[in-house]
């Protein structure tokens, strides 16, 4: 055995490529019986082992454990120990290539059980983090169950309640009608009584007029001295047909006096409004000269120019005798050209809304490109703006004040022109607070890009490095004696097919590998692989079949067990 | 503001002449006339029974006076102090007696409202009214005196009959669409007839001078309804007062309702200014205030002084919750008025006794609200300009302009409960009565500024 020790071992594993690919693909057992093998290997690696190995193999039954190690390793699909040729002669070449074989095969068990165990405590973690959610939801669904039935109970009651409620309404209700009922025949009874009590009052009226005025009373008369003359000076005239007539024409007059100097004040009511209408719709046109065309070019509405004739009429009319005609025609017309300015006028404004909502909503959608400086500069200007509209607010304002304090006669005017201010003053600050989480979006969007151009400098590092890295080792492997070579190429493969995700971690792994893959295990590791081969022989498989994301956890598990 | 020397009255008969010129008073049967400038005795009459009831004839060169117990009217010339006229209304009885505008027919309403007499001064002819009905306003002449509507009760019906004063012919007669009508009232243009229902309803008429009806206006029903009514000078607008403690105010073309004023027992509003009367005894005011029996006695020992603060809306005023269940119950709007140009009404809410809310008419809004120490017994607005006096029954008057509002100190001795005042028509002076003396108050003209 210490000869062997002497044998290194790089040439031997690149003897034994082939062969051992080789039963690598002979042997495609169930995976099933594998694993179970890998699970039940770790067990009598670690102990006992060199007692076992004494007593299998002892000075005198040599040849026979060499045979029976032959017939086992040729069962398990490994070349014969014995030289082909002659008979009965140890091949020391096969049994090395053997023995590297078994040690290459346990190394991988040794990787695969420690992945398994890994994947089985995460397993069990994950179960048990797992069962530990189920517990919680399951908690939280009793909960949750509760709750709703809770809410049903408390639905019910207030359903309940509500039901209580409508009755109550409902008598009340009923109550009501029966108090307005009750109040209703009060009222008849009343009436009616005292209709009745009013017609005997009445008959006593009657009967007490009789007893006093008709007999004559002597007491009854007046005692004057003489008589006075009447204020006028005339003497009363004799009640006849015409002094009825007079005095119904009299009435009249009094009565037709009130009417005119009632129709003179609405008269004049009437001018004072239409003066208004008239300066109003002045202004109005002079208001919207450019406007005035395009309703009239857009003839949506086909009424459009035929009004405007229209207008256009009462506008020559006006000029003429607008304040003697107060006939319906110009008041017409008066109505309709108003009605028509003020649609315009409408219309304008509304117009000048959207144009200010889109340039708002354009701004909104531009903003990805606005730079950072026209940003700031903008919000300078429109701080600026809003400072100086605060400005004359308060100026108009205290304007307004003034005026009020003075004895003003138009008291809803000036109502109205302090809503208006107060609208625009609303209107202002909305717009600000617009402003201001615009702004407040650009911040975090600013922020959100510099964090990703970090992290994307972070991450080119990293790259630059790990290439850096290959590269060196590219060049080293280059130079370097061949079996080192092929290691790398391996891995350098991996490294090719892994994700971006873990190049970080395949950097770190190969930044290990130099020194640890060619590193050959002591002589007495190498045994006691050797000696595990006919257990783990399938494994090889396993660890083929394994997937490429879990190879860079391999490596570090193998890491591990070396350094161990 | 000057003040004359107390003079003796009874039942409170004190009035001023409609020309202005004099001022006729009463202590018990007695009738004296004073000239209103130097108050010298012009004439002194001497009444049959305690008089009861003056009036100053429209050209002020008769005064009426009645006695009602008796059933006696009494008239007096001016000119002529020795011409006498005496009317007895004999087993019928007097209820009322009062001058036709034209200062020549009195007429006089029997009692149990038989009948209305109308005694002529200047023929011996005498006619009758039948069927009067028996409520407090069924009089009204139109201000320009040409007519008279009178409200009727015939077979469980209302009826207004409008009569022509100057020879009495009946110009117009209509029934009314009303329960048990309660008022009648002229607009001051003399076109308009505002005709109530009884406080059980809520609903008044609305009547041209030729009988048809303009319109009819009804705020609620199944609640106590009107109680009371004004005409603005103008007779624009027609203030209703209500027992619902609101005032609603019609305008004269749509005969709708223009406005409400409510009369709430706190104010919040700031910009409504609300004058308190404080109490500032000079020395020892805690023994004053101790002792109320010895009003008389500390109110002559050291007179108490009130001042008006404005108070810090919001402001609660002193309320007296009514008695449910008793008849003609001590709430809503009883008294109101229009100040003589338009712009103000003043009213009193009858379950906020000490207070008088003064409502701006161009801006239909309130405009200031007095609070007084003393429940108010009258206000009345000087017949000239926008100013109000006031009296609560103790020996102050108050008086308010939109400038301000003052209190006065009847510098008089003894007790001068001031319990009623009339203004002469010049606005230059007013009269204040109390229970059995008055005096008169005199405005210097550049006090009113």
């Amino acid at each position: 055995m210490g000869d062997w020790k002497t044998i290194t071992v790089p040439a031997l594993s690149s003897a034994s490529k082939i062969p051992y690919q080789n039963t690598s693909e002979k042997k495609m057992s169930p995976s099933s019986l594998n694993m179970q093998q890998v699970l039940r290997s770790p067990l009598p690696l670690s102990k006992s082992m060199h007692s076992f190995f004494s007593a299998f193999c002892t000075e005198e039954n040599v040849e026979q454990s060499i045979s029976y190690l032959n017939r086992e390793l040729t069962t398990l699909g490994f070349p014969s120990l014995y030289s082909e040729c002659k008979d009965k002669e140890l091949n020391v070449v096969s049994v090395l290539n053997c023995m590297n074989e078994l040690l290459v095969l346990q190394r991988k068990n040794l990787r695969a059980q420690e992945e398994v165990e890994i994947q089985h405590l995460k397993l069990g973690s994950d179960m048990d983090h797992l069962q530990n959610c189920y517990a919680k939801v399951k908690e939280q669904l009793e909960t949750s169950r509760r709750e709703i039935v809770g809410l049903q109970e408390r639905d019910r009651q207030q359903q309940c309640k509500n039901r209580n409620l409508h009755q109550l309404l409902k008598n009340e209700k009923d109550e009501v009608q029966k108090l307005q009922n009750i109040i209703a025949s009060r009222a008849t009874q009343y009436n009616h009584d005292m209709k009745r009590k009013e017609r005997e009052y009445n008959k006593l009226k009657e009967r007490l007029h009789q007893l006093v005025m008709n007999k004559k009373d002597k007491k009854i008369a007046m005692d004057v001295l003489n008589y006075v003359g009447r204020v006028d000076g005339k003497r009363g005239a004799w009640r006849t047909g015409k002094t009825e007539a007079r005095n119904e024409e009299e009435m009249y007059k009094v009565l037709l006096g009130g009417y005119e100097q009632r129709q003179k004040q609405l008269l004049v009511e009437n001018a004072e409004l239409k003066k208004v209408l008239q300066q109003m719709k002045k202004e109005m046109i002079s208001l919207l000269p450019p406007q005035k065309q395009k309703p009239k070019e857009r003839a949506e509405d086909g009424i459009g120019p035929v009004l405007s004739d229209m207008e256009e009429d009462a506008v020559e009319l006006n000029k003429e005798n607008m304040w003697e005609l107060s006939c319906e025609t110009v008041r017409e017309q008066l109505t309709n050209s108003i009605r028509k300015q003020w649609r315009m006028l409408k219309n304008h404004v509304e117009k000048l809304d959207n144009q200010v909502s889109r340039a708002h909503s354009g701004a909104l959608n531009g903003s990805d490109v606005i730079s950072r400086e026209d940003h700031e500069l903008e919000t300078e200007k429109l701080e600026l703006e809003i400072q100086q509209c605060k400005e004359m607010i308060k100026t108009q304002q205290q304007l307004l004040q003034q005026q009020l304090m003075s004895p003003c006669d138009d008291d809803t005017s000036m109502l109205l022109q302090d809503c208006y201010l107060l609208e625009e003053r609303e209107r202002l600050q909305e717009e600000w607070k617009l402003f201001r989480e615009q702004k407040k979006n650009f911040e975090r969007e600013r922020r959100s890009f510099t964090e990703a151009a970090i992290r994307l400098g972070l991450e080119r590092k990293a790259f630059e490095e790990d290439r850096g890295a290959w590269l060196k080792q590219q060049f080293l492997s280059m130079t370097s004696d061949h079996k080192n070579s092929e290691h790398v190429k391996t891995q350098s493969a991996y490294s090719g097919s892994s994700d971006p995700d873990n190049q970080l971690m395949n950097f770190r792994s190969r930044q290990k590998k130099p020194h640890c893959l060619p590193s050959v295990p002591p002589s007495e590791e190498l045994c006691q692989t050797i000696q595990h081969i006919p257990h783990n022989s399938n494994s090889s498989v396993v660890l083929n079949k394994t997937t490429e994301d879990s190879k860079p956890k391999q490596w570090k598990g193998l890491n591990k067990a070396e350094t161990e | 503001m000057n003040f004359s020397e107390v003079f003796k009255l009874s039942s409170l008969l004190c009035k001023f002449s409609p020309d202005g010129r004099y001022l006729a008073s009463c202590v018990q049967y007695r009738l004296i006339v004073r000239d209103v400038n130097n108050l010298q005795i012009l004439q002194l009459y001497t009444c049959l029974d305690q008089i009861q009831y003056i009036e100053w004839s429209s050209d002020s060169l008769f005064i009426l006076c009645a006695m009602y117990k008796r059933g006696i009217v009494q008239v007096w010339s001016l000119e002529q102090p020795d011409w006498h006229c005496k009317i007895d209304e004999g087993s019928a009885g007097l209820v009322a007696s009062c001058w036709s505008p034209d200062g020549r027919h009195i007429l006089n309403t029997t009692e149990f409202y038989l009948r209305i007499t109308v005694w002529s001064l200047c023929t011996k002819s005498v006619s009758y009214i039948k069927y009067p009905k028996a409520c407090q306003h069924g009089i009204a002449f139109t201000k320009d005196g040409r007519y008279m509507a009178l409200a009727e009760r015939r077979d469980c019906k209302d009826f207004i009959s409008l009569f022509v004063c100057s020879d009495w012919q009946l110009l117009r007669h209509f029934d009314t669409e009303t329960q048990d009508l309660s008022g009648i009232e002229w607009a001051p243009n003399g076109c308009v007839l505002a005709v109530w229902d009884t406080c059980l309803e809520y609903k008044i008429l609305l009547y041209s001078l030729d009988g048809r009806l303009l319109s009819t206006y009804s705020a609620y029903e199944w609640s106590l309804g009107i109680k009371s009514v004004a005409w603005s000078p103008s007779s624009q607008f027609l203030a209703i007062g209500s027992y619902d403690e609101k005032v609603r105010i019609l305008n004269h073309v749509t005969w709708k309702k223009i406005t409400e004023f409510e009369h709430p027992a706190t104010i919040a509003n700031p910009k409504i200014i609300v004058y308190k009367e404080m109490e500032k005894s000079p020395r020892v005011e805690t023994e004053s205030l101790a002792f109320p029996p010895a009003r008389a006695q500390a109110s002559a020992l050291f007179s108490t002084q009130s001042k008006y603060d404005i108070s810090q809306v919001p402001v609660s005023l002193q309320y007296i919750k009514p008695v449910a269940d008793r008849a003609n119950p001590r709430i809503g709007i009883g008294m109101l008025a229009f100040s003589p140009d338009n712009c103000f009404l003043a009213t009193k809410n009858d379950n906020i006794p000490n207070a008088i809310w003064i409502w701006d008419v161009q801006k239909l809004k309130l405009f200031v609200v007095l609070e007084q120490l003393y429940a108010v017994q009258l206000f009345q607005w000087d017949p000239r300009q926008p100013r109000l006096a006031i009296c609560t029954g103790n020996s102050k008057v108050y008086l308010w302009s939109p400038a301000g509002c003052v209190s006065v100190q009847v510098p008089m001795e003894g007790d001068f409960q001031v319990l009623s005042l009339c203004w002469h028509s010049s606005g230059d002076s007013m009269a204040l009565l109390t229970k059995d003396n008055f005096c008169m108050c005199y405005l210097e003209r550049e006090e009113v500024k």
